[in-house]
């Protein structure tokens, strides 16, 4: 695995409020423009285009169409290969915050000592040095939506970030994506007397913590500066919810918590984005209703018993023919292999009843989407970031191979995986 | 569709008896004709017959040359592949366990008894194309057991499940391990040192055992007490049963060497995470290794190096390969997404379609009877609906000694092979009895 040697950082802004604006990464100015052929290029932002072409200038894409029509500066650095994608995303990852080891020192993507604690930030456990982010990027990965994993009721912030980049701050483009709440037997502690020990228990915690932080608004704004709350971080994190401006990422697998997760929803009027959802096609017709995506379980996630005993591969497609908005992920493993590539699972997907094009949506533009970076990654086309994946076939086939990697114009991989 | 239970205090009889008449019952021969035929021991064959009758292969060949029974049923398979059924070395489904926490060692302990053959993994399992399975308690022990080769016939009891011996014995094997899995608190070892040292010590102990037999001869007087931690280690030393060996690390893979060395035992290496390392030596002392394939390294330390690429560089070296579920670790209905993997990571396609068949016969010692299509041995088929290494190729029907378990245009079957509600429940046993299309519990 060849990775390119971090770049100098020109200017780094750190995250001062919640949802400040990405971090910007540098771009060497004097680096030549990178054209990127493919016999099939797939944008994501229309149909694939035959013997194509990507060009990169300053980290970012300026041309892409058919090779015939692009003008190639004669200084361009070029690749080539039989299927040119927009680099890969991962909706939902815990990597970067696990590792590999899956000892002690590599394991900070779950703090079970209180049940909610939405003001953990993923940012401060981040390592962009993981293994397992080199894994995940020699098979195109260019962008990961990671944080907390699920396991408490709510268990810290989510982020998103770029594979490339040698600190947290260099690779984040969202330091705060989202807020990652478990309903079901996951958010359940080991030690039986701490709550929630019921299902009913832990929503009435969560609709509780919201209920706490309207009246903490509304003490906020009053007149008398002597009246007001002291500032609790807690608070602040849950009042970014209240206000549209944070969604909950709510990993559910059973119905029973799916139809809790949309009560919540609608009572607070608060954004949330479902994950896992094993039994979600049971009941499609009310997620469609309420307009919540779905970041769907990995497809090979084994179900033999518990939460997830009704999984079926077929999950995403059902979703997808409803019009229910959908990515695929790699989850987090706790255990061989320590993480799935979501290029494997869209692959399945693939195979179980979306079209190509939609199972590659799936982990590029429509995962974009829902993330809400689409303006910055997800799709080949002028003005977003220059994120590229090579193939030398189709992608989704087991014996294709990841033949090259391009983060912001920079090429971060040229081995076959 | 099938029909429900006519006689629910009958079912288990019934089907008993249904299941032990099935070779009665398949005495028409079966004819796949025209699809693109996978024998693994030999080249393919483009429009190939494979003619079934008995439980046996009949006939394999090419449509010219392969006549087919006049009384035959003939399935058309055009444009479809079949392949010998899968064979997996080293499997978890069925829900069993062996040994518990009070010792390390525990030759005693068999999988058959603990076995649900109602398991929905069974469903499962021959959604995936897998028609023989080594079913193995786990790696938490030095010694967890005694293992079973299961045949995925329709089976109301795990006897179903038994491929006999001459003498009508079932077939399986040993599970051992070392590294960190059998690591624990006293009595279980705390170093690797200590694990050889303690595997070394009831070796011994057999090594005396079987002397003080051979001494005793036919004198009943003088015989020791039967012993059954023993007996299960005298059928490892005298080879009549093949130990297979979790071990990831490549100095973990040579200990077991040097200990099967010292005793004269067959072993088959499983998972060798890191057998890439030690290729050359595995190939000198012609190691059998089943290897899994998973998605990335890590998950412990034994597995940071775990790669895609050792199936290829086994085969490069000469050792002996197979592919492994290790199920659940990886599902059953996807095994052959393994070998399309271990392709990816270098192997042939030839020797990875092997790894999934004949390469784990032969390490169960079963290649006289599966892992290829030969005429005479077992009528265990798959059908598909076209290249196996391919992600969009479908399993469409399965085959146990000429004898269908596997249909996904069942809409039953169909929902074991790609989940929904219900997919993980155990099977209702079922039964029935008015003509041969009978119903079973499968």
């Amino acid at each position: 695995m060849i990775i390119a040697a971090p770049r100098p950082t020109v200017l780094v802004i750190a995250a001062a409020t919640l949802l400040a604006a990405a971090t910007a990464r540098a771009v060497d100015p004097a680096a030549p423009p990178l054209a990127v052929f493919g016999d099939t290029v797939y944008t994501m932002a229309g149909p694939p285009i035959e013997r194509g072409v990507v060009l990169i200038d300053r980290g970012r894409i300026t041309h892409v169409g058919s090779a015939l029509d692009v003008p190639i500066p004669p200084d361009a650095a070029r690749l080539r290969a039989a299927v040119v994608t927009p680099g890969l995303l991962d909706a939902h990852t815990a990597v970067g915050l696990t590792g590999f080891l899956n000892q002690e020192q590599d394991q900070d993507q779950l703090d079970t000592g209180e049940p909610i604690q939405p003001e953990l930030r993923a940012i401060d456990s981040y390592n962009p040095r993981e293994r397992l982010v080199a894994w995940l990027r020699g098979f195109g990965f260019t962008t990961l939506h990671t944080g907390h994993a699920p396991g408490a009721l709510v268990s810290g912030q989510t982020m998103v970030v770029k594979t490339a980049g040698g600190s947290a701050d260099e690779a984040a483009i969202l330091p705060v994506a989202m807020v990652a709440v478990t309903l079901g037997d996951d958010a359940r502690p080991d030690d039986e007397k701490k709550s929630p020990g019921t299902r009913s228990k832990a929503v009435a915690m969560l609709r509780g913590e919201l209920v706490k932080t309207q009246d903490y608004l509304r003490k906020r704004d009053l007149a008398d500066p002597e009246k007001r709350p002291d500032r609790d971080l807690r608070r602040e994190v849950f009042a970014d919810v209240l206000r549209g401006a944070l969604p909950l990422l709510v990993t559910v697998n059973r119905a029973t918590d799916i139809d809790a997760a949309l009560r919540i929803a609608a009572e607070f009027r608060i954004r949330i984005v479902l994950d896992s959802a094993a039994e979600a096609y049971l009941v499609a017709d009310r997620i469609k209703a309420a307009g919540v995506p779905v970041i769907v379980h990995p497809t090979m996630r084994r179900g033999g018993m518990g939460e997830t005993e009704n999984i079926s591969f077929e999950t995403a497609a059902t979703l997808k023919a409803k019009g229910i908005p959908i990515a695929l992920q790699s989850g987090y493993e706790g255990y061989v292999p320590k993480t799935r590539v979501a290029l494997f699972e869209a692959a399945i997907a693939a195979a179980n009843g979306l079209t190509t094009e939609q199972a590659l949506a799936a982990i590029t533009v429509d995962a974009a989407t829902i993330l809400g970076v689409a303006d910055r990654v997800g799709a080949l086309k002028p003005g977003l970031d220059g994120d590229v994946a090579l193939f030398d076939g189709d992608p989704f086939e087991y014996t294709t191979h990841c033949v090259g990697v391009v983060v912001d114009g920079t090429v971060v991989s040229n081995e076959r995986w | 569709m099938r029909r429900r239970p006519i006689l629910a205090i009958a079912i288990p009889l019934l089907v008993s008896a249904l299941v032990a008449g099935g070779a009665a019952a398949q005495d028409r021969a079966v004819a796949f004709i025209g699809a693109e035929v996978l024998p693994i021991s030999g080249p393919a064959i483009s429009g190939g017959v494979v003619v079934v009758k008995g439980g046996t292969i009949a006939a394999v060949g090419p449509a010219a040359t392969t006549p087919v029974p006049p009384d035959a049923e003939r399935i058309d398979c055009a444009g479809k592949v079949i392949l010998p059924g899968l064979v997996d070395t080293h499997s978890h489904v069925g829900g069993g366990a062996g040994g518990d926490a009070s010792g390390p060692i525990q030759p005693d302990v068999r999988i058959v008894d603990s076995i649900n053959v109602r398991d929905a993994g069974f469903r499962k399992a021959r959604a995936g194309g897998l028609t023989t399975l080594n079913i193995m308690p786990g790696s938490g022990h030095l010694l967890s057991g005694q293992t079973i080769y299961a045949k995925l016939r329709p089976a109301a009891t795990i006897d179903d499940f038994f491929i006999r011996d001459a003498d009508g014995r079932p077939l399986g094997g040993m599970k051992m391990a070392n590294g960190t899995n059998s690591q624990r608190d006293p009595p279980f070892p705390g170093t690797r040192s200590k694990s050889a040292a303690l595997v070394r010590q009831k070796f011994l102990k057999a090594v005396d055992y079987r002397r003080k037999l051979a001494e005793a001869g036919d004198d009943a007087t003088k015989r020791p007490d039967r012993d059954l931690e023993m007996e299960g280690l005298l059928d490892v030393l005298d080879g009549r049963v093949i130990v297979h060996h979790h071990a990831h690390r490549a100095d973990d893979l040579l200990t077991v060497l040097r200990l099967r060395d010292e005793f004269g035992f067959k072993v088959v290496l499983h998972h060798a995470s890191e057998a890439w390392k030690v290729a050359d030596r595995l190939a000198a002392a012609q190691a059998p290794c089943s290897v899994i394939v998973v998605d990335s390294p890590g998950g412990k330390i034994e597995a940071m190096d775990l790669s895609l690429a050792t199936s290829g560089i086994l085969e490069k070296a000469g050792v002996p390969c197979a592919i492994h579920t290790d199920d659940p670790v990886t599902d059953s209905r996807l095994f052959l997404r393994t070998a399309g993997l271990a392709v990816r990571g270098g192997m042939s396609r030839e020797k990875a379609l092997e790894a999934l068949t004949l390469a784990g016969a032969r390490m169960l010692g079963l290649e006289g009877r599966i892992g290829s299509l030969d005429v005479g041995k077992d009528a265990d088929l798959v059908v598909l609906s076209g290249d196996p290494l391919a992600v969009r190729t479908k399993v469409l029907e399965t085959w146990v000694e000429g004898r269908k378990v596997f249909d996904r245009a069942d809409p039953d079957d169909r929902l074991f092979a790609v989940g929904g509600f219900g997919a993980s429940r155990d099977q209702r046993a079922q039964a029935c009895c008015t003509d041969d299309s009978f119903t079973e519990a499968k």
